[in-house]
């Protein structure tokens, strides 16, 4: 017999102890990217071939820049989670798996920060 | 036997057990449509992590402005570039359909077989549309059609 209660049981959140936060994350980063990457493409494609002072207007639309960071932030979240997954199914020997992990963990969180700020100092400079 | 066979044998079981072919096998199984467009959800996922770099390094060569930009532009605008941008939208727009269908299945939608060949036709069909139109639209755009 278990002493434990249902709301226990269901907070005690598996051997990863998060819970089905990981899978939560993916599908809300997902449903944002629905609407973000539609307004996206079709937003920089008739920009193919602009000048850059063009494009730079463009991304100085508050609108503009405020949706660009929101998907940057969405993306990448989106993406480090997937790649997790990814490598947590195919890399077994357990220093590779932690190191790649880390790298791409790294990697998503200073190309966000990058993008961030360059949309940041186009969108301040004007 | 005496003692030394014994421990030879025991690991020779253990090391043939790491040498067994691991399940799913996938070898041995017809490709189906269902776990064709399965395994490309992940393959278009990881190419996209890889291809959102051309997202981070369109952002920054605007930041840095002039002749950066420049470059960039000669550089997609070939032949090669044009070919990784083809792939690249396409890679999105399948992540992107097949993406929603997933979603469905999350919510218990369209889990029936038959259901399940529908979506994934239409997954790759509304690819396809989506990569067509937006090549046509960017090539309008440029004023080259």
């Amino acid at each position: 017999m278990s002493l434990r209660t249902d709301l226990g049981k269901v907070r005690g959140l598996g051997s990863a102890k998060e819970g089905v936060g990981h899978w939560w994350s993916q599908r809300l980063t997902a449903i944002a990217l629905i609407p973000l990457l539609i307004w996206l493409i079709a937003s920089i494609v008739p920009l193919a071939g602009a000048e850059v002072r063009i494009v730079r207007e463009w991304i100085s639309e508050p609108v503009n820049s405020v949706l660009l960071l929101s998907l940057i932030v969405a993306v990448f979240h989106h993406a480090q989670l997937g790649l997790q997954v990814v490598i947590e199914d195919y890399v077994h020997t357990v220093w590779l798996k932690l190191a790649s992990l880390i790298v791409v963990k790294f990697l998503a969180f200073g190309l966000s920060t990058t993008s961030i700020f360059a949309v940041l100092k186009i969108a301040f400079s004007g | 036997m005496d003692l030394l066979r014994i421990e030879r044998f025991i690991w020779k079981s253990i090391m043939d057990t790491r040498e067994r072919p691991l399940s799913p096998h996938l070898q041995v199984y017809k490709p189906q449509l269902t776990s064709i467009l399965s395994i490309m959800h992940r393959v278009t996922g990881v190419a996209l992590a890889a291809g959102t770099c051309l997202l981070v390094w369109w952002l920054v060569v605007i930041a840095l402005g002039g002749e950066y930009y420049t470059i960039m532009q000669n550089i997609m605008g070939s032949w090669y570039g044009r070919l990784a941008l083809l792939g690249w939208s396409f890679a999105l727009f399948y992540h992107l359909c097949n993406g929603i269908r997933h979603l469905f299945w999350d919510m218990g939608v369209g889990l029936e077989l038959r259901r399940a060949y529908q979506s994934g036709w239409l997954v790759i069909g509304a690819a396809i549309l989506l990569t067509l139109g937006t090549w046509t639209y960017a090539y309008q755009s440029v004023g080259a059609l």
